[in-house]
């Protein structure tokens, strides 16, 4: 398959060797779980489950509500002891509503019925499945798989791209998963093109991962609709707007869809969940994250229930050694750092890294020489540089004019930056800037709109009064002229 | 835990200001070393007295604006200017043009303007420049070579009176460059024809073997230079190609029409500081601009001038000149060159998929 090119990008140090051999271990669920409602872009579930009831694994603990959103299951069996807030996965460390659920340590299985031949359903039915299990996209970009899948259809996409770059230094989980479960991401991709009803899937795979490539290319062999193809290793090579430049040439128009240029990409954690879910009855429950960095006992690669701490997950995997200089949710280009050990990963978490203080790299920044290497840098064609200035001066427009909202947030321009200018912050900045300031205007024209009607209401009140009153005297008048009359002619 | 920046990426090329400065010193090294053994201690002198105006003007003027002196003085950029200045100085000029200089590159051209990354003309093009228009008499006293060691050489107590108290019998000791004999001779109506045989062998020329600014002689080391910057990737290639080639252009286009009174594209490209130019100043990041595209413009407007002005200009030499001018207009070049963003047309329109996505049972 020929192969395209995608503009910029960088080359960060993999340091994929301190998990990439050690394979995946299955974590048994710690005694307490913590299950955020929200996992996904959208809506937050709604809870089915009381506090004090016992649930089985697997069993629905809260319902995806609206178009966008998706259920959440109980990930071992045991009891409901409370649902309020708790530490979301995020840097701010805000709460979120979340179910406690706490192990009975027998790990019972709700009755489960596999379905005999998913590939006898209508493909509408197949998305119905993918919903029910609450899967999201598990590259970390959260949006209900189903939806996507349907959307998708309906914009009649030709090729579903699956993702297995793994771009993301550290990151070893989809290499693992595809190293170890071919036959059933395989499977997945099949199920996922019968619901498509795309004639054929590619298999994207960066060439640093040779291991994986063998496996995967054994396990499609002999099926003319699906194959592997090796990309160069060069971050963001596993962000689907970059994936689908490299994969066919095409540009998703800004403000478009990826589907737009009649490409899918789903990762293939998701594939492998679509395979569970069809043909073990298995909802997304678990999911395979790599614990690495310099600060952890024994990096590698978990099969970990969701809802499982940071620490039980570190402690599982041998501990801390020495201090913790940072610690993330995902890989260094795009994680987020973690306010505290006590969050629960969730079904788009692919990695913790907790990194030694030589590994993060803390420097302070120094002024901006106008290199360039940023504008080199940028897989979306902006300059990092004159944007990050028109943010920092609070010039909202001039950042916007810039290409504020195509950036995606990928940090190439930031790692190559010598000036050490934490330009994605900037980014982030001007973008919350942005949104405050929609809210703001938004509230105004809301409250002008208000005012305006109530105006009106009063000003009608007013004609109507006078209206009345000018009637009222008419009337009399009418009434007086009547007496006379009849005064007159008595 | 965490108390430091929550924004990713929590990696970073192993990348720094004063990395980018030590490699362009290094690149810049073979240059002046040759100068200096070319043109013996005062040159030498000339260059420490340079870097140390340069250093003293930054510490001055960053403490006097309350800014932490130690870390914009170490990140290497005065060092850099001190020594980018003493090589497009004359070899034996005297001690206070190097002070001079290096204030006017420091104080009026880099620290008025904000300091690092703040100013709009390259610091030391910019010196040079003033220098030149202020003492044009110690500014075009090209020494004849007086290699170091050699009889000819001045000792080192001679040197220091030639820096600090003058040169005794210039007329003895120096002579026009090459460009500027070139200009004075069209003037007096000869042809290159009769003006070049005698005063010009391209192998030598080519070597440095001659008079100019102390990094001025050695073409082929600043080549070497740019090109090793190039391949560190220091700089990137589109300003030097695009300015040595349009010199090359412009040159070769005029000598074939009239070879006896336009220069060949092998003189231009071996004379005047033109590669020291095009790979240590025009590529100076903080003056340049920063898209390829703009980069090429600029390298190209930075060619064209330096030939128009050796050709039709009133001074022999344009590389300054030229590098000035077009850092005039880098900001333009930001303004209206950008690159198309990915997704969108140049004019920064949504742009539609080029190839309808295909029906289902057609492969792309």
């Amino acid at each position: 398959m020929k192969l395209f090119d995608f503009w910029g990008g960088v080359h960060p140090a993999g340091h994929k060797h301190l998990s990439a051999d050690q394979p995946i271990r299955i974590m048994p669920p710690p005694a307490r779980l913590q299950i955020p409602l929200q996992q996904h872009t959208g809506l937050p579930a709604l809870p089915v489950v009381k506090v004090g009831e016992s649930v089985c694994k697997g069993q629905l603990l809260a319902r995806g509500q609206g178009a966008v959103s998706a259920s959440v299951h109980a990930p071992t069996s045991g009891t409901i002891s409370a649902i309020g807030d708790f530490t979301a996965p995020h840097v701010s460390g805000l709460p979120l509503p979340t179910i406690t659920l706490d192990s009975d340590g027998e790990d019972r299985w709700l009755d489960r019925e596999p379905l005999p031949d998913p590939f006898a359903l209508v493909p509408e039915q197949i998305a119905v499945h993918i919903a029910e299990a609450g899967i999201v996209g598990m590259g970390g970009a959260n949006f209900p798989a189903a939806l996507k899948l349907n959307k998708a259809r309906q914009a009649k996409v030709h090729t579903l791209a699956v993702n297995g770059a793994e771009c993301e230094p550290y990151m070893t989980c989809d290499d693992r998963l595809m190293r170890e479960r071919a036959a059933g991401i395989v499977d997945g991709v099949r199920l996922m093109l019968y619901a498509l009803q795309a004639p054929q899937a590619v298999i994207a795979i960066e060439d640093n991962k040779p291991d994986a490539i063998i496996s995967m290319t054994a396990a499609c062999h002999g099926d003319p609709q699906i194959r592997v193809v090796v990309v160069p290793s060069r971050y963001p090579a596993g962000s689907a707007k970059q994936l689908i430049q490299l994969l066919t040439g095409l540009e998703t128009p800004a403000g478009g869809r990826g589907t737009d240029t009649g490409v899918l990409v789903h990762n293939v954690g998701t594939a492998y969940a679509v395979h569970r879910a069809l043909r073990q009855a298995h909802p997304l429950i678990s999911r395979i994250v790599t614990i690495s960095g310099g600060a952890v006992a024994e990096p590698q690669n978990l099969e970990a229930p969701i809802g499982a701490l940071v620490e039980d997950l570190l402690g599982f995997c041998g501990g801390v050694n020495g201090e913790i200089a940072k610690l993330l949710m995902g890989g260094p280009m795009m994680g987020q750092p973690l306010p505290s050990r006590q969050t629960p990963m969730v079904k788009g978490t692919n990695g913790v890294l907790a990194l030694t203080a030589a590994e993060a790299q803390l420097t302070t920044p120094s002024p901006c020489i106008r290199c360039g290497r940023c504008v080199d840098a940028c897989p979306m064609g902006l300059m990092p540089l004159e944007m990050s200035k028109r943010a920092r001066h609070d010039d909202l427009d001039g950042a916007l004019a810039f290409g504020l909202i195509d950036c995606i947030s990928c940090g190439s321009c930031a790692y190559a930056c010598p000036s050490h200018i934490p330009l994605v912050q900037y980014f982030e900045y001007a973008r919350g800037a942005l949104e405050a300031q929609e809210r703001a205007e938004q509230k105004s024209k809301e409250t002008r709109r208000l005012l305006e009607q109530r105006q009106a209401r009063l000003a009608r009140a007013e004609q109507a009064k006078v209206e009345a009153a000018a009637k009222r005297l008419a009337e009399k008048q009418r009434a007086k002229a009547a007496k006379a009359g009849v005064g007159v002619a008595a | 835990m965490n108390l430091h920046l929550p924004s990713a990426p929590h990696t970073h090329a192993p990348d720094s200001v004063p990395r980018i400065m030590g490699l362009v010193l290094l690149a810049v090294a073979p240059t002046a070393l040759y100068g200096l053994i070319l043109f013996g201690w005062p040159a030498l002198n000339l260059l420490l007295v340079t870097v140390l105006a340069c250093l003293i003007c930054e510490a001055a003027c960053l403490s006097i604006a309350g800014r932490p002196v130690k870390p914009s003085l170490w990140d290497g950029s005065a060092l850099l200017t001190g020594v980018l200045l003493a090589v497009s100085l004359p070899p034996w000029a005297p001690w206070w043009i190097g002070v001079l200089g290096g204030f006017f590159a420091i104080v009026i051209s880099k620290q008025v303007f904000g300091g690092i990354g703040q100013n709009l003309f390259n610091p030391a093009m910019l010196a040079r420049v003033a220098l030149l228009v202020s003492f044009p008499v110690e500014m075009t006293t090209w020494i004849h070579p007086h290699p170091l060691f050699s009889s000819a050489a001045p000792g080192l107590l001679d040197s220091l009176a030639i820096t600090f108290s003058g040169i005794s019998d210039v007329d003895g000791v120096s002579g026009a460059t090459i460009l500027g004999h070139v200009r004075t001779q069209l003037g007096m109506n000869q042809t290159l024809g009769q003006i070049l045989p005698e005063h010009y062998q391209s192998g030598i020329a080519a070597l440095g073997w001659t008079g100019g600014s102390i990094g001025e002689t050695a073409e082929w080391l600043a080549l070497g230079g740019g090109v090793w910057l190039l391949w560190r990737r220091v700089i990137t290639w589109q300003i030097p190609v695009a300015m040595i080639a349009t010199v090359a252009v412009l040159a070769g286009g005029f000598h074939l029409l009239n070879p006896d009174r336009f220069a060949d594209p092998g003189l231009h490209l071996l004379s005047g500081g033109l590669m020291l130019g095009a790979f240590f100043f025009a590529t100076d990041p903080v003056t340049s601009p920063t898209t390829p595209i703009g980069q090429l413009v600029f390298g190209a407007g930075c060619g064209a001038l330096v030939y128009i002005i050796r050709t039709w200009g009133g001074y022999p030499e344009g590389v300054a000149f030229a590098i000035v001018l077009m850092n005039a207009a880098t900001p333009l070049i930001d303004h209206y060159i950008r690159p198309r963003i990915y997704g969108r047309t140049w004019g920064g329109q949504s742009r539609p998929v080029k190839r309808p996505p295909a029906g289902s049972g057609e492969a792309p």
